[in-house]
């Protein structure tokens, strides 16, 4: 099984495709903080113009947990296109070379070949978001320095110390991580059913494109189904910003507002996962290999 | 000798269509067994099974004397294949191509001498570090039987291993097969629609259509040349047909629906066919001996009906 995926993870970063997400989220992470560095201010005095008219706002309010906050926010709905990139290729792709014949006269079993494929499609996904972390966390940490970060919320605002901060990133990227695997899971099942690759590719990216689309149009009639649609899930992570506050209105260190909330919607994606996963086993046991 | 294969009323449907119906046939140890039908006849389907690819709807196999469904890895790792066209990963060379597949295979760690040793048996020793995205079909062929011989496996399954392929190349992949054959002592299937091909390698042969056995048997028997076909054309075929009726070589004429004179005799007839007709003054045009499983193969694999079947 290591020895399978060992050989996987091989095939993945041989491929030139592989480096392209790397390389999106390079660009569209530079692109963002270069704007934010040249124009930062004029930006925070945009979204801050109600505020300060009632605050005084003072200190590095345009800070790296600030930027980062907000490449999170702009970049987390596109991720999953990337990454649908590897997981719809990773059976349909074989198919579709002719390897697949190849790799399954080896004395491997195909439950095993499911788990190393998904597996190494795990750790790309793995890779791809602590790539992003080190990019938008740590060097906007060099660029932006630190400080006190504001959550702008829709009506008030959570104001997060410096040292109550890194640990809300790390479970917002574990969380991110969960979300992300499940698209990869889906773009793994999707490409067992083709045998060219652009076809769960653009798939997988339909379901995400249109599942977030319904999970954020506030329509009356859409909110019914909402709970049923991973994507409404997938922005959980935002969870770990809000905090709990005391009866002055202060917020408590260390707490999350609605931690049930945010571990309910960890599992809902978790079992997604399983199940995509599981259907992606019992697809491909029975698949016969006609490429 | 020991089966190797064993085959019994393997069959598959895929919906309405029965792509394999039936099918039982055996294979020895030490056989290079031809496996012969037109496109679509079933043979790569009945491959792709032996391979566990594809899902047999009815039927056994048993390979090495172990049941192919629950002994599948063991199996495996004593059998190398190329099904088709020999695809393997463009973006890698040569070399970890056949790298990759060893691992996969089982293998521990080889060493790259070894790994050449399997490149230089198909010529690729010097394009071992060139990606295969830059290799003709013929050498991307050469690579995947590199890959089927890598684990030095008893038995290797060939499906059309010379499709696509120039003469040269043809003629490649057949002495390696008789190589494998003499030299390695493994047993070799190799599928076909081509009898020349076949022919000149196989010791075994079985023809299927339409997913149904045929004919099979050994070369020796299937290839006897007391069975030989003599196509006869001539400047006026209905007076030679009249004078061969009015002479001793009258038993030896077939019924046949084309404008040619058939007649079936031991090959070592035809010089003295050749001077009767000479003295018969018959104005020959061509006289063309083939064997009869030539004829039996076109005809149950295009249904042409030239002669009776050399069974008959």
């Amino acid at each position: 099984m290591w020895k399978l995926l060992q050989i996987e993870l091989f095939k993945i970063f041989k491929r030139p495709r592989t480096y392209i997400s790397f390389a999106a989220i390079t660009a569209l992470v530079g692109i963002i903080q270069f704007g934010l560095k040249l124009d930062g201010t004029a930006y925070m005095e945009f979204m801050l113009r109600d505020l300060s008219m009632s605050f005084d706002i003072e200190g590095n309010i345009l800070n790296a947990y600030l930027v980062c906050f907000i490449i999170l926010q702009l970049l987390l709905v596109h991720v999953p296109l990337l990454i649908s990139l590897i997981a719809g290729d990773l059976i349909s792709g074989e198919a579709n070379m002719g390897t697949l014949r190849l790799l399954l006269t080896k004395p491997i079993s195909r439950t095993e070949v499911v788990f190393a494929k998904f597996l190494a499609a795990t750790i790309y996904t793995l890779l791809l978001l602590l790539w992003m972390a080190i990019l938008a966390l740590f060097v906007s940490l060099l660029v932006f320095g630190s400080g006190d970060m504001l959550n702008l919320k829709s009506d008030y605002i959570v104001q997060l110390k410096s040292n109550d901060i890194m640990w809300r990133y790390i479970a917002a990227f574990g969380f991110a991580a969960i979300a992300m695997i499940t698209v990869a899971s889906l773009g793994f099942l999707l490409s067992m059913f083709a045998e060219n690759s652009i076809g769960p590719i653009v798939a997988t990216m339909s379901v995400i494109v249109v599942f977030t689309i319904l999970s954020t149009l506030d329509i009356p009639i859409f909110n019914a189904i909402k709970p049923y649609l991973f994507t409404t899930h997938m922005i959980g992570w935002k969870g770990f910003f809000d905090v709990k506050v005391n009866a002055d209105n202060e917020a408590i260190a260390g707490t999350v507002q609605n931690l049930g909330k945010v571990m309910q919607a960890a599992g809902i994606l978790v079992l997604h996962i399983i199940g995509f996963l599981t259907a992606s086993i019992l697809v491909f046991r029975k698949k016969d290999v006609l490429s | 000798m020991p089966p190797i294969i064993e085959v019994q009323n393997l069959s598959k449907k895929f919906r309405e269509i029965t792509a394999v119906d039936q099918l039982s046939f055996t294979v020895n140890e030490g056989d290079v067994y031809g496996f012969l039908g037109q496109n679509g006849a079933g043979k790569s389907t009945t491959i792709r099974m032996l391979l566990t690819l594809i899902e047999p709807t009815g039927g056994s196999v048993k390979i090495f004397g172990m049941d192919l469904q629950s002994h599948r890895r063991e199996i495996l790792r004593q059998v190398g294949a190329v099904i088709e066209k020999p695809d393997v990963y463009k973006y890698l060379t040569a070399l970890e191509n056949v790298r990759l597949f060893a691992k996969i295979s089982g293998i521990g760690r080889l060493s790259e001498a070894k790994l050449m040793e399997e490149l230089e048996l198909v010529g690729l020793a010097d394009r071992a570090h060139s990606k295969v995205k830059t290799f003709s079909q013929g050498m991307k062929q050469r690579l995947g039987v590199a890959i089927a011989l890598v684990h030095d496996p008893k038995l290797i399954i060939l499906d059309e291993p010379t499709n696509g392929l120039d003469p040269q190349g043809i003629a490649d992949i057949r002495n390696l097969i008789l190589q494998l054959s003499r030299q390695r002592n493994k047993t070799v299937v190799v599928s076909s629609h081509l009898l020349s091909e076949i022919e000149l390698v196989a010791n075994r042969l079985l023809i299927i259509d339409r997913g149904k056995k045929m004919v099979e048997g050994s070369s020796a028997e299937l290839f006897d040349p007391a069975q030989t076909v003599v196509e006869l054309e001539t400047l006026d075929n209905d007076k030679a047909l009249a004078q061969l009726q009015a002479s001793e070589w009258n038993g030896l004429l077939q019924p046949t629906r084309s404008k040619l004179i058939v007649l079936k005799m031991d090959r070592k007839q035809i010089p003295l066919f050749h001077q009767s007709l000479a003295a018969m003054q018959v104005p020959v045009i061509s006289l063309q001996p083939r064997h009869s499983l030539e004829d039996y193969f076109l005809q149950v694999t295009t249904g042409k009906q030239h002669v009776e079947a050399f069974t008959n």
